[in-house]
């Protein structure tokens, strides 16, 4: 029976970067130990902010994101509570080796926030583009990894990773994101969020593709399917007992990301699901090619990763389940 | 180009038009009409967010359709936001990540040396890109290897994303770094077409290392509100501002 739920309101909302850039300045005024890296992006990642209000907790430290990694990290370790961000692009592969020996292994309390993650940064093309990056950060050992869908869950999860002990990858978008989230909602490391109650099928999504969810959701109700949204902000760790009980509850789960399929989010709540409660699993993400320039829309249109195709997922999914005689 | 994308990189695209070319119009040995020739002198924009000075240097050579040209950063079109070898076969390289075409240079030009082969490689680089570690990894190896087919050209027009390069990340003495790294090092007016061709032919003579050209530039040169403007960094000129810019370029 499809649950009687009042109908999911998406606002036009800010993007993460811009949210991000905000929080980034309002911790500074509260804590005189935060301290900032950017790497020539200030402008574009929004820690311009905090540059212009505390220039002298700012290091601008020119195009060298290797070297900014470890600065950070010696900032960390020192006491100060350190960001450092770029493009996801650059500070992740570019300082991959400075965040594996300098932050994960000696285990330091470094933030790291990426902004223009994904294709949905449109015109500039697959070299400014970042579709490994949950990948990358997930494999260092220790490491938080978070991907806020909205503003709302951008602003908690700074602060989040500001109060948390240990290394943090804060992955934010170019675009707008629709407004998901009201004011004052609570978003926890681990943790994750049920935007829309369902039965017969998951949708677990995370970023950009939380909105898609959940118009894909409103799409599949029209067909008399009842899908649950949940939003995996928490990408590591990931929130297992609601991707079982998903497991459980739905028997279905289709998982959707703006990331490589083969190396992001879809794989890790494969692996939750593979050990307790296997069941039907479709993928939405990018398939193994780089993207190329055009406007975010037509790319995410082009590249599989709009309403339609998680929509397309679920009936595969629901076929599947269906033919595999499951409830 | 960039005014008809609304978006991209028109500054540092202005400040190395004369670079370009000189090098695809009257140094560089190349064929339009037969991109795939094995001697041809490579030639790699490290710079790539540039696109829109090579793409039209490529189209005026006949590498590329003009009309195209309109179509910069659209879906599908051979002008991606950064060079991409995928849409453009001639490309030596696919760039925009900063930092990473001289070593692919350097890659190259020891491919001619032990294939006996005189072609000879160029890479342009900008001047807040040369704050990256791997250009000076790069540089240390050009010069120990003795890599005199190759000639790095620094666009140092003095300004970069977030602002001047003074203020972001100083990089001076430029030159000074180039000559203690072992290259042989020549500074010029980047917009000054003479003393390029020159400076390209002392490179060729150069024996026993590498070559770089510190070319001083005006960022935007040529369009007065652009000039010297860290704003048109990566901000696309109106239509009335492309109105006025192609009024002062004509003039
Ligand atoms: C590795 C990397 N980091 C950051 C960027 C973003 N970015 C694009 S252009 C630019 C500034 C480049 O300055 P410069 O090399 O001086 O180029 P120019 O002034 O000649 O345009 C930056 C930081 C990038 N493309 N690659």
């Amino acid at each position: 029976m499809t649950p009687v739920r009042p109908k999911f309101e998406l606002k036009p909302g800010k993007a993460t970067r811009e949210a991000f850039g905000k929080a980034l300045a309002e911790l500074g005024r509260e804590n005189p130990d935060v301290v900032v890296c950017d790497a020539d992006l200030s402008k574009s990642t929004f820690t311009a902010l905090f540059a212009k209000e505390f220039p002298e907790r700012f290091f601008s430290c020119g195009i060298a994101e290797a070297n900014m990694v470890s600065i950070g990290a010696g900032l960390a370790s020192a006491g100060k509570t350190a960001f450092v961000s770029s493009f996801s692009a650059f500070v992740l592969n570019k300082g991959f080796e400075q965040l594996r020996v300098t932050v994960a292994y000696p285990r330091v309390n470094l933030k790291i926030v990426g902004t223009h993650s994904g294709i949905s940064i449109g015109e500039d093309g697959p070299s400014q583009m970042s579709v490994e990056d949950l990948s990358l950060a997930c494999s260092l050992a220790g490491f938080v990894v978070l991907s806020p869908a909205d503003e709302v869950a951008t602003e908690a999860l700074v602060r989040a990773a500001a109060a948390y002990d240990g290394p943090v990858f804060l992955r934010c978008g170019r675009v707008k994101a629709p407004l998901i989230y009201s004011p004052g909602e609570t978003f926890s490391i681990g943790g994750s969020r049920e935007l829309i109650g369902g039965s017969e099928i998951t949708i677990a999504a995370t970023g950009l593709l939380v909105a898609e969810a959940i118009r894909a959701a409103e799409t599949l109700e029209a067909e008399g399917v009842s899908a649950r949204v949940l939003d995996l902000y928490s990408i590591k760790p990931l929130d297992q007992e609601a991707i079982v009980r998903a497991a459980r509850e739905t028997g279905a789960i289709v998982v959707a990301e703006e990331h490589l399929v083969d190396s992001g989010l879809g794989v890790r709540v494969a692996q939750a699901v593979a050990r307790t409660h296997p069941c039907v699993m479709e993928f939405v993400g990018i398939q193994d090619t780089y993207a190329e320039s055009g406007t975010p829309e037509e790319l995410l249109d082009k590249y599989g990763l709009v309403a339609r195709d998680v929509a397309a997922a679920c009936r595969r999914a629901l076929t599947r389940k269906r033919g595999a005689g499951l409830q | 180009m960039i005014g008809a994308a609304k978006s991209g990189h028109p500054g540092g695209s202005l400040s190395a038009v004369e670079i370009l070319v000189t090098l695809f119009f009257d140094f560089m040995r190349h064929d339009p009409a037969n991109p795939a020739w094995p001697d041809r002198d490579r030639f790699i924009l490290s710079k790539g967010h540039a696109a829109p000075v090579l793409y039209a240097v490529l189209a005026e050579a006949g590498y590329t359709p003009k009309p195209a040209l309109m179509s910069l950063r659209k879906l599908g079109s051979p002008y991606q936001g950064h060079p991409d070898k995928r849409f453009i076969p001639a490309l030596e390289a696919s760039t925009g990540s900063l930092g990473v075409g001289l070593s692919v240079g350097l890659g190259l030009a020891l491919a001619a040396r032990l294939n006996h082969r005189p072609w000879r490689t160029y890479v342009v680089l900008g001047d807040g890109e040369i704050q990256e570690g791997q250009i000076w990894e790069a540089a240390m190896f050009g010069a120990f290897h003795k890599v005199d087919n190759l000639v790095a050209i620094v666009d140092y027009n003095k300004i970069q994303l977030d602002g001047f390069v003074s203020d972001i990340m100083e990089i001076a003495p430029v030159a000074a770094k180039w000559s203690a790294f072992g290259w042989h090092t020549i500074e010029l007016d980047g917009h000054d077409l003479s003393a390029l061709r020159a400076a390209f032919a002392e490179a060729e003579a150069t024996k026993g290392r590498p070559t770089v050209i510190v070319a001083h530039t005006i960022k935007g040169k040529g369009v007065s509100f652009m000039e010297n403007n860290p704003k048109f960094h990566g901000t696309a000129p109106t239509p009335a501002e492309v109105q006025a810019a192609l009024q002062e370029l004509q003039a």
